[in-house]
């Protein structure tokens, strides 16, 4: 089959792979009819997500139908159109029971190398490096699908891919991200980043009941996106300061709550996006904490910050006495998508969301590298590439 | 009135049973975890599953430990791992307890043979392609909380090691702690067996005790090998 394979720093090939088979009774085989590009793609396309190896197939964000199926797995056959969410969750430990899939304890076979890392082992990520699994990932014609008998989500027939595909990772992620904020009625929300997922943050911001949102961010089509369709009030910080603007727009409070959906890759202005973009270089941080900081000193005492851009290391010069001494509280993590996926389809079916709106590309995955430099360097307007295999 | 103080009674009677069960446990462990930091698990063990002569027996052995260290033989490899599985104590210890069910989630062994209750053969991947053997007993099987085993005179890798199952606190399913030590031999074999469990033991058990985890809670062992990739 054609995948899409990484080959080192800005740099994936589509390459013929062999094709994947049932390796555990619990997995299905899944062709594969639309698949995304991901903002959190980006990192690894960058080199900055550590234990990618070259020739590991990439992309998480996923459906298709189902082609095959374990002996373990009763409730799919052969035909069902699903929708995988973008972490893996055996659903059976203590964190899948208790509906925080992404923390699974048993989906990642070399957990080892995180736990080293990070203390404890965090669930698998489809094509998202060997410390989260090393699982073959969605940008191909077909995907072993591990534990598919628990969270793949059947879809319907009759509503086109487009319609359905982002209920995978980027709504969820969105969403997540809202109720992360605890809203209360009346409240601010201000939503740094607005690719998709912060598109869906700010979509379900308003359906929890914040009567503000404002979107941060620099390129004017995303901002345009975030006006019309998720009815944001816009900054962009390449025009005017971002923290005296959301001052200015809450009434001197600042936020009630700030989500990040920007993550390691931050941009910020002047001498502390150099210091940033130049430590990372040097590969003396991991990770570009702009949006953090910003989020830090703009958000109300009190407020809450919600996290959902991805972080895969460590952060430099963090203004922790201003999260101390404001009482901020921080909520984060990978998103748990399949406590999600029903409720984010039912309200698809319900015509209560059209997440669509977010494709600005549809290319053969033949195109990917071509996708994933146009999507990085923010060329030809984009914002989401669906790839077709 | 008086058949509910009697009630009371005999339930606060079991209770006691209870803590002192779990207090000998305890004991015992504390008593293992001695054994170990002074250099002999398989002397603790011994002692507690003889009893009686516990403290003389660990202490003994830990003389000769010291003597043994001193001339600079037989420094034992002693790894220690717990981890939590979200199922309950019975099921996790029927499972160990049929020691031929260990290679399906312990990569280092080969197979295991049960001859009887008591005894039965192990067989391990040593590197380079070879194995070791050698006979192991009981010492010690407490139903549902703990065991404990040592090998026989005259194998290729002298050990010992015990399993211990208890109640996770907070519904959490059962904390399982496994001690092993190994001395590696002398001789032609020293070689092929000091990495018996790999550059890291402790890793190496860590891993073979999560994949426990994972063949008890998900029924299937998560794996990546034999998985398409772009790499030549």
């Amino acid at each position: 089959m054609k995948a899409v394979c990484w080959n080192g720093a800005n740099d994936v090939r589509v390459q013929s792979v062999p094709d994947p088979t049932i390796l555990n009774p619990r997995d299905a085989i899944i062709k594969i009819t639309s698949t995304a590009i991901c903002g959190s793609d980006l990192h690894i396309y960058g080199g900055y997500i550590p234990t990618v190896q070259q020739g590991d197939i990439i992309g998480h964000e996923f459906m298709g139908e189902v082609v095959e199926v374990g002996r373990g797995v009763n409730n799919l056959k052969i035909g069902d159109r699903v929708v995988v969410p973008s972490t893996i969750g055996c659903g059976n430990c203590h964190y899948c029971q208790h509906d925080m899939w992404s923390l699974c304890d048993n989906s990642n076979p070399k957990g080892w190398i995180e736990e080293k890392l990070f203390g404890n082992i965090t669930s698998a990520i489809y094509g998202y490096s060997h410390m989260l699994g090393g699982y073959a990932g969605a940008q191909a014609e077909y995907i072993r699908v591990p534990f598919a008998d628990v969270g793949v989500v059947k879809v319907p027939p009759d509503l086109p891919d487009e319609m359905l595909l982002f209920i995978s990772d980027a709504i969820p992620t969105g969403y997540m991200g809202a109720e992360l904020c605890d809203i209360q009625p009346g409240d601010t929300v201000a939503v740094w980043g607005c690719g998709a997922v912060g598109q869906f943050a700010m979509i379900s911001a308003y359906m929890m009941g914040a009567e503000k949102v404002i979107a941060i961010d620099r390129f004017p089509e995303r901002l345009e996106m975030a006006k019309k369709f998720a009815k944001a009030e816009v900054i962009n910080y390449e025009e005017v300061n971002a923290g005296e603007a959301l001052k200015e727009m809450t009434g001197g409070r600042g936020p009630d709550a700030c989500i990040d959906a920007v993550g390691l890759e931050a941009h910020g202005v002047g001498l502390e996006d150099f210091y940033d973009q130049t430590k990372q270089k040097l590969r003396l941080e991991t990770d570009r904490p702009h949006v953090l900081r910003e989020m830090m000193v703009a958000c109300r005492k009190g407020g809450t910050l919600s996290i959902m851009g991805v972080y895969g290391g460590f952060v430099d010069k963090i203004p922790f006495g201003a999260a101390f001494n404001k009482g901020l509280t921080f909520r984060m993590g990978q998103m748990h998508g399949q406590k999600y996926m029903h409720l984010l389809l039912q309200m698809i079916l319900d015509g209560k969301l059209d997440p669509s709106f977010v494709v600005t590309h549809q290319l053969p995955l033949e195109q990917a590298p071509h996708a994933y430099h146009i999507f990085q360097q923010k060329k030809d307007n984009c914002i989401k590439v669906v790839l077709k295999p | 009135m008086t058949s509910t103080s009697g009630d009371k009674l005999s339930t606060s009677q079991t209770e006691a049973s209870e803590v002192e069960r779990w207090a000998s446990l305890i004991g015992g462990g504390a008593m293992v975890l001695m054994g170990l930091r002074q250099g002999s698990l398989r002397g603790a063990l011994t002692a507690l599953a003889g009893g009686g002569l516990i403290y003389q027996g660990a202490t003994k052995q830990s003389t000769i430990q010291q003597a043994q260290e001193a001339i600079g033989i037989n420094q034992p490899i002693k790894v220690e791992k717990t981890v939590t599985i979200n199922k309950p104590a019975d099921e996790l210890y029927r499972y160990w307890h049929n020691f031929e069910n260990l290679p399906t989630f312990m990569k280092h062994l080969k197979s295991v043979n049960v001859y009887n209750e008591k005894r039965s053969h192990w067989i391990a991947n040593a590197p380079l392609g070879n194995s070791v053997e050698w006979d192991a007993d009981i010492l010690e099987d407490r139903e549902n909380e703990f065991i404990s085993w040592a090998s026989v005179e005259g194998a290729d890798v002298d050990n010992s090691g015990f399993v211990r199952f208890k109640k996770a606190p907070g519904d959490r399913g059962t904390e399982v702690k496994v001690v092993l030590e190994y001395n590696p031999p002398g001789g032609a074999l020293a070689a092929t067996v000091a990495k018996l469990f790999g550059e890291e033991p402790e890793q190496q058990i860590g891993d073979e005790l999560r994949r426990f985890k994972m063949l008890m809670e998900a029924g299937e062992i998560a794996t990546t090998e034999g998985q398409p990739s772009g790499r030549s």
